[in-house]
């Protein structure tokens, strides 16, 4: 099995995030980023997982990640995104939203550009306003969109100091998550099991699409869109089930595959191998799930611990034969066919796992338990 | 009630003078709170201005170290996995699980007192290096204390392995000698170095005689007048017979070789085959377990329970455990020679060697100033089942106390309380109402920690709780003009009440506007809209409002009056749902059937005849009257209207 190091800090773990390589690189990250919550005093810190190419049997210490540097961040870090190399997006539970700036010279990092009320509440009866949570962010250089406990989408530029646009009363629940479809779409979930796309050439505060959930309005607490195929989505909701979606056709997920036994916290496709993709849940456990065509043959060296999913597929898209090299092996829906193998990464339970990243071969996750795993081998 | 074991420690609040003002406090679950009254002791009624503060006074400060936070974090996986050790395990695999399971706790002891060690060092004022060096002190006597236990009450060592296992115990613990090695054979003439026997000794002492063995022949070497002498004693070192793991030798035979030994040792001192070299000589009467040679090496010894191994190993390898505490008390009283009294270390180790564990457990919980050490070593003596005949005079036992004491002052940290739940989970008597106090008291400043409290709540089974919970975000979402995430989280909570207060938001929202907000919501409350009367009146009458949008008119008519004959919609909505029925009635095909219209025109006629006649009439009242008069009236008109246009079509559908 792979090598994962933990390293205790001291602080609870709500998100991290790998810096991004430039493109056309060949080397792979080391550093990311990690934000905390429920701490008096929270921070947003840089790791380095540093040079430990040596792997020798007695290795302890150099699998360790090193701290680069912090800074303070008022409130919990409720999402963290790397806007480019350097710079650093984080959303607070006080409904700002800053961008760090990190200087590799001197290894400090310094605020760049801040929205301190992006999201709030407006009271009842008076115009006075209280802050609400940021929940999500995602970038697409030069634009940063938010959303909140507050129901609110905005739409950033890294060098504006005002919103370029909002969206009030998006959605009457909390939004958890975002992500983009494709520029200018962006996706959205929701607590009570919704599904939207938003597109930003529309005016107005209405959807473009709602897909939801049959029934039991589940939350929907993250969502990621496949790298290669910008029609699939995955999404993961608070009984764990991890939903795949094909926003071209119908309002429901197209599988809905049983997970995680509570909040699924996180769901990444790799962003280079699409066909694995990792969830992260308060369960305290970290799965990767395998749905290369080739699994029956990798199974013995991926299968540890590992368990075979049960489908419970609605068989909405069957179009077999169209393209069927491209079809994403995400929304086939013959479970005879097509076994997902899971595996689960960490070695013992522990409490929740709120984030993780993957990015080439490194995985990277923060816990409750205070405790930031690192991976440099994935697929070993 | 029982005699105080000591004196409780007082603790100064600075700023508050006990002496000139009264002070006030009430208990929290971890903490305390602490103020001055404006009473003065003299009665008078004098106002001097007093302290404006409140205190806040924490029992369990080591909660709030940075560096013992992962002690707690790491410590907790390990307490988790030791919970769920299968009880039927039994005999050897259980044993060595447990031995594995204290040696994990204390390699965090170790890990955490290493870092402790690196900060002090590069603290930068001497006052916090100093508070860090005695931070490291406190870890490395828990690992001690810990580590002797561990030998003691979960390995059982038998006579013969006991004394190995209490070699290696003092080697780890008395590590001064590695330095001094390092230092010593890193010169450029080892055997001149001035610590040269020093290092030789200690090595004996510590029972390292293949290393002192090498010592002596670097001597030999340097100094060849006596190595003659070296070459004796070192072959009286590699002759020494010891146990090995993997012999399978009796106790007797090692006892037999062990005499021969010894024998030979004493002969060659009563040869006097050393008197040129006193430093042999000292070397080997340590050899002999002689009490005087030894003492004469207190500084090296540097304590008794060194002292106490090193005696036993010369002079009586293969101790039974039973024998242990006596001649712990000697070596204690040889080696302190009535010059210092011993101190709470020495009691603690003192009564481990006893076997008294709960002796052991006291004397800690009164040393330590944290409540980790004690709970997690007497829940793995537990385990061991060594504590089962114990129960304290009041409510649980010895184990069960002193986690819930650990678990409460997790939860008065801010973000230690997720480790506190596990550990409440395994107290059976009285882990539950803690934790159903604790988790309430949990500030809630987003949706995301809510839910993780809510998760706690849910997998326990704490209704109560969870609807608490609910009720407070709820409440929340209200207050914030978030009537949909009001509406989720009643709905979650299952709370009727609730669901109808918000709906008849919602409603009194759409009287005023004219339109319904968080249509996302309503329009896809399914089954959860049965949890109240008037959640359900809202989610059909938006029904109604949708179908009457897709012109599927028959629908919406028929709808609409079973809102009001079933008595779901609140009378004092009917007057908006009969005008609702208005532009209905006034459609150019007919829509209400002539039965249909009949139900309405009662529908009305009991809203009119139920009308209340009370109060003065006022100008204002009148006027309200008026338009409800006139609304009425155009209603009871569209009623006979479309009654009459309903009967000719019936009549003469009928009739074709």
């Amino acid at each position: 099995m792979e090598e994962i190091y933990a390293k205790f800090v001291s602080q609870k773990i709500s998100k991290t995030r790998w810096r991004p390589v430039p493109s056309g690189s060949l080397q792979t990250t080391e550093t990311f980023a990690t934000g905390s919550w429920d701490n008096e005093e929270n921070c947003v810190s840089l790791w380095s997982i540093g040079d430990f190419g040596n792997l020798d049997s007695d290795g302890g210490f150099e699998g360790d990640h090193q701290l680069l540097c912090d800074i303070r961040h008022h409130g919990d870090v409720m999402d963290l995104q790397f806007f480019d190399q350097e710079r650093i997006v984080a959303a607070s539970s006080t409904g700002c939203v800053t961008v760090f700036l990190h200087h590799p010279n001197n290894q400090t990092l310094s605020v760049n550009q801040q929205w301190p009320a992006a999201h709030y509440h407006t009271g009842p009866s008076s115009p006075s306003y209280s802050s609400a949570p940021c929940t999500g962010i995602v970038c697409d250089n030069p634009e940063i969109v938010t959303v909140g406990e507050d129901g609110r989408i905005n739409l950033f530029r890294v060098d504006h100091k005002e919103a370029v646009r909002t969206i009030d009363n998006a959605d009457s629940s909390t939004l958890h998550a975002v992500t983009f479809l494709r520029t200018p779409e962006i996706v959205t979930v929701n607590s009570i099991g919704q599904l939207k796309i938003w597109d930003f050439r529309q005016q107005g505060s209405e959807p473009c699409q709602i897909l939801s959930l049959t029934g039991d309005r589940v939350p929907l607490h993250c969502v990621d869109r496949h790298p290669d195929q910008q029609h699939v989505v995955a999404t993961g909701g608070q009984d764990g089930m991890l939903s795949i979606w094909d926003v071209r056709q119908g309002t429901m997920p197209v599988s809905l595959l049983k997970a995680h036994e509570a909040e699924m916290w996180e769901v990444h496709f790799h962003p280079s191998n699409p066909d694995h993709l990792f969830t992260c849940s308060e369960d305290g456990s970290l799965w990767h799930w395998d749905a290369s065509t080739d699994a029956p043959e990798k199974s013995s060296l991926f299968h540890q611990g590992g368990r075979s999913s049960t489908f419970l597929s609605h068989s909405l898209s069957n179009q077999a034969g169209v393209h069927q090299s491209l079809v994403s092996s995400w929304l086939s829906t013959d479970p005879a066919k097509d076994r997902i193998e899971i595996t689960s990464l960490l070695p013992s339970r522990t409490l929740s796992v709120n984030s993780l990243d993957v990015l080439g071969p490194c995985l990277v996750c923060g816990t409750d338990a205070e405790a930031i795993y690192v991976t440099r081998q994935l697929f070993s | 009630m029982e005699e105080l074991d000591c004196e409780p420690a007082v603790t100064w609040i600075p700023g508050v003078n006990s002496k000139k003002k009264q002070m006030c406090f009430d208990w929290g679950p971890g903490e305390m709170l602490l103020c001055e009254t404006s009473f003065n002791q003299t009665g008078k009624s004098e106002k001097v201005p007093s302290c404006p503060f409140i205190y806040i006074i924490r029992k369990d400060v080591d909660v709030y170290s940075q560096i013992l936070r992962k002690l707690f974090n790491e410590s907790h996986g390990i307490f988790v996995g030791l919970q769920k050790i299968e009880e039927e395990l039994s005999g050897k695999s259980r044993k060595a699980q447990l031995v594995r399971v204290s040696k994990n706790y204390r390699s965090v002891i170790r890990a955490c007192m290493e870092e402790m060690h690196q900060v002090a060092i590069a603290a930068k004022d001497p006052a916090s290096g100093r508070q860090f060096s005695s931070q490291v002190s406190i870890l490395s006597a828990m690992e001690l204390i810990w580590n002797l236990c561990e030998i003691l009450f979960i390995e059982v060592a038998p006579a013969g392995p006991l004394l190995l296992h209490l070699l290696d115990w003092v080697r780890l613990h008395v590590c001064e000698v590695d330095s001094l090695s390092a230092d010593v054979l890193g010169g450029d003439n080892p055997s001149k170095h001035e610590n040269f026997w020093d290092l030789v000794t200690v090595l004996v002492l510590q029972g390292r005689l293949d290393e002192a063995r090498q010592m002596l022949a670097k001597e030999a070497d340097a100094n060849p007048s006596c190595a003659g002498m070296c070459r004796v004693l070192g072959d009286l070192m590699r002759t020494m017979p010891i146990l090995s793991p993997g012999n399978t030798q009796t106790l007797t035979e090692l006892e037999l070789k062990w005499q021969h030994w010894r024998e030979e040792c004493e002969r060659h001192l009563q040869d006097n085959t050393f008197a040129a070299n006193p430093r042999l000589e000292s070397l080997c009467k340590i050899m002999l377990g002689d009490e005087a040679a030894l003492l004469e090496q207190k500084e090296l010894l540097s304590n008794w329970y060194h002292f106490l191994v090193t005696r036993l190993l010369y002079s009586n390898p293969t101790v039974k455990p039973i024998d242990l505490h006596f001649y712990a008390q000697s070596s204690l009283d040889m080696f302190l020679g009535g010059e210092s009294s011993p101190e709470p270390l020495d009691n603690i180790l003192m009564a481990a060697f006893e076997f008294d564990i709960h002796q052991v457990i006291k004397e800690c919980s009164i040393a330590l100033s944290n409540w980790w050490f004690v709970a997690h070593l007497t829940d793995l003596l537990d385990h061991c089942r060594l504590l089962q005949s114990h129960n304290l005079y009041f409510g649980s036992n010895m184990r069960e106390f002193l986690l819930l004491e650990y678990a409460s002052g997790l939860f008065a940290h801010h973000s230690l309380w997720q480790l506190g739940v596990d550990y409440f989970d395994y107290c059976p008597e009285l882990g539950r109402v803690s934790l159903e106090l604790h988790i309430e008291r949990i500030p809630l400043n987003t949706e995301q920690k809510a839910l993780k409290v809510l998760r706690i709540c849910e997998q326990r089974q704490m209704t109560e709780q969870v609807k608490s919970i609910c009720k407070i975000l709820a409440m929340k979402a209200v207050r914030n003009n978030r009537l949909g995430s009001a509406l989720s989280w009643s709905i979650r909570a299952k709370d009727a009440a609730f669901a109808t207060l918000v709906s008849d938001r919602f409603l009194r929202d759409y009287c005023e506007r004219g339109c319904f907000s968080d249509l996302d919501l309503i329009d896809n409350l399914g089954s959860a809209m049965m949890l109240s009367d008037r959640l359900t009146f809202l989610g059909k009458y938006r029904e109604f409002h949708r179908l009457y949008g897709e012109k599927r008119f028959g629908d919406a008519a028929s709808l609409l009056l079973s809102l009001m004959t079933s008595q779901i919609a609140p009378r004092s909505f009917w007057m908006t749902l009969l005008t609702d029925a208005l532009p209905l009635l006034e459609q150019k095909q007919v829509i209400f059937s002539a039965e249909q219209t009949y139900e309405l025109m009662r529908c009305l006629e009991d809203l009119a005849s139920g009308r209340p006649e009370c109060g003065e009439p006022d100008a204002q009242r009148l006027q309200d009257d008026d338009i409800e008069t006139t609304k009425v009236e155009m209603l009871r008109l569209a009623l006979a209207r479309n009654l009459a246009r309903a009967i000719i079509r019936e009549g003469s559908l009928e009739g074709s």
